[in-house]
């Protein structure tokens, strides 16, 4: 009795330690599962793009960045993406503002917000198909101004293959995104303050250049960040538009994927992944920082 | 003054509606375009939605058709088997963890698919030589794919309820954790799963990138691949996907207006 009485408060004391321990066996599934359906895949990616070929550690991939095939695709795919989330921010901030003029419960906006919700999301091949059906060669635009005012879409080059069709296409969902995201932004300018800027005697322009616009600013250059990582990764629409070439750098990965790999540089994929993740991520931490700047403003 | 007012307002409103009907052309008109496209066939549409016929003339689409609805279902079913009761569990008895937990859950949303899927290629080697090359086991990466979004609407659903009084009365009534998370805190945040649920099949049958890089076959590879022999018909898949990730998308939507209202109501 005495031996049980004495080793009792030392069960007691292991307890919450063992209790720990049976916790943490609790999320063993989920880790297990994202370490090999995520970490590795990351890892693979961060290492792969600084091994050599023959194991070793070697900067040759990396280096192979610089080569101008690659330079170029990232160049114009920083182009198309810089392009597409201006044209998107600016075009979404008018929608979004007028959408804050309508009536805050009203249909409209409750409408126009939904749909926006569902069309930020349409990418990839259906998107792509889309635009063909509409000003693809045999589109019902294309045949429709062909046929009614004689015009040709593509007098000089069919351009829906290239950067200008691209830009386009991308657009269609980067317009609803920037609607979503700069949306609170807009609602939380005050009605207060362009009544303060007009008493003290205030213009509608000063109101916008002296008080909304400075206002604005990091949240749309925020939201217009965020627009421009979504484009700049953005693959399906692309991949399913450009047939002939690799003119953008996810094209580009997929030549190095799926073509006979050429001998030497077996790792080029990994160092342009790795090289898009560190633009994303660059682009991701600058919207990061406009964030905390907005939510302070007009949160 | 109110002269002022009402001519700004007259202003705003020419203004609005010049903005919505011009975008509002911009985003009809490629739907009006698919109409148009997929009906100059008049045997596309009546073709599709003949099953039989549809299989035997084009086995690939249907087979694209059949594998994305079934990857749909069994990546939202193991994505609430995963995501569920870690996120409950975390809640109760690792909150140290939930901090990484999240991170975790929201890291795909910085690592493009096209990255991802460079770095999936060596581990589907692994999982072919296991599993075999079958199409469904692209359910795998999807349900990486779809965390960020399955997190964010569970996590809300599990901060409006109040797990830890929950799971307790529970357990001292002698329910063990399957009955606990089963029969309590599953009802308490049934919309919540219905959100995670219905992203994870409006994203999955919209997912082209990891299917057609890893050579398996589901809806949009099928489509793509159609494209190049019949476009017309192509088009009219394409349409009819659209349409029915939209269907799931506006019930989502209203699904969180209503949970909006409630919320308010009881407030």
């Amino acid at each position: 009795m005495a031996e049980v009485a004495a080793t009792a408060p030392q069960t007691v004391a292991r307890r919450p330690r063992l209790r720990g321990v049976t916790s943490l066996l609790g999320t063993v599934p989920f880790f297990a599962y994202v370490t090999i359906f995520l970490v590795i895949p990351t890892l693979v990616v961060v290492i792969g793009a600084f091994a050599g070929n023959d194991g070793g550690v070697s900067l040759d991939s990396i280096r192979a960045l610089g080569n101008d095939v690659i330079l170029d695709a990232f160049g114009r795919s920083i182009a198309l993406s810089a392009i597409s989330a201006l044209v998107g921010a600016v075009l979404g901030a008018l929608l979004a503002y007028a959408l804050v003029t309508a009536k805050p419960e009203g249909v409209l906006r409750r409408t126009v917000t939904a749909a926006a919700g569902v069309l930020a999301q349409f990418g990839g091949v259906t998107l792509a198909f889309a635009f063909l059906a509409t000003i693809g060669l045999s589109g019902f635009v294309t045949v429709w101004l062909q046929d009614t005012f004689a015009i040709d879409l593509y007098e000089n080059g069919v351009w829906l293959f290239e950067l200008p069709g691209l830009t386009l296409v991308y657009t269609y969902f980067q317009i609803p995104l920037m609607v979503i995201v700069f949306l609170p932004a807009l609602d939380g300018i005050r009605p207060q303050w362009r009544e303060a800027t007009e008493s003290l005697g205030g213009t509608t322009w000063q109101y916008w250049t002296r008080v909304a616009g400075p206002l604005l600013a990091p949240a749309f250059l925020g939201s217009t960040l965020l627009l421009f990582a979504n484009s700049f990764s953005a693959y399906a629409t692309a991949a399913a538009l450009v047939s002939q070439g690799s003119p953008l750098v996810p094209l580009q990965i997929r030549g190095a994927l799926t073509s006979e790999v050429v001998l030497g540089q077996q790792n080029l994929g990994k160092a342009m992944a790795l090289g898009m993740v560190v633009v994303v991520a660059v682009v991701m931490a600058l919207y990061t920082l406009l964030q905390k700047r907005t939510s302070k403003w007009l949160g | 003054m109110a002269g002022v007012i009402a001519r700004r307002a007259r202003k705003q409103r020419i203004f609005r509606w010049t903005v919505l009907i011009v975008l509002g052309v911009f985003f009809v008109l490629p739907f009006v375009a698919m109409i148009e496209f997929s009906t100059r066939d008049p045997g596309t549409w009546p073709l599709l939605v003949n099953w039989p016929e549809l299989s035997e003339r084009y086995p690939a689409l249907a087979e694209g058709i059949t594998n994305s609805l079934l990857q749909a279902a069994l990546t939202a079913v193991l994505m609430l088997v995963l995501l569920v009761p870690t996120a409950v569990w975390v809640r109760l008895r690792l909150p140290k963890l939930r901090r990484l937990v999240e991170f975790i859950c929201l890291l795909p949303l910085t690592i493009p698919a096209i990255v991802l899927v460079v770095g999936l290629a060596p581990v589907y080697a692994w999982v072919t030589y296991f599993l075999g090359g079958s199409s469904l086991t692209l359910v795998f990466a999807y349900t990486v794919l779809v965390l960020p979004y399955a997190y964010r609407a569970i996590d809300t659903g599990l901060s409006a309820i109040d797990v830890k009084t929950l799971a307790e009365a529970a357990r001292s009534l002698g329910a063990g954790w399957g009955t606990v998370m089963w029969r309590v805190v599953l009802p308490n945040i049934r919309s919540a799963v219905l959100s995670a649920a219905f992203l994870t099949v409006a994203l999955v049958l919209g997912e082209f990138t990891i299917a057609s890089l890893l050579n398996r076959t589901n809806l949009q590879v099928a489509i793509n691949f159609l494209g190049k022999s019949s476009a017309t018909m192509s088009v009219a898949v394409s349409l009819t996907a659209l349409l029915l990730a939209f269907v799931l998308l506006l019930l989502l939507s209203l699904l969180g207006e209503r949970r909006r209202k409630s919320l308010k109501e009881s407030a």
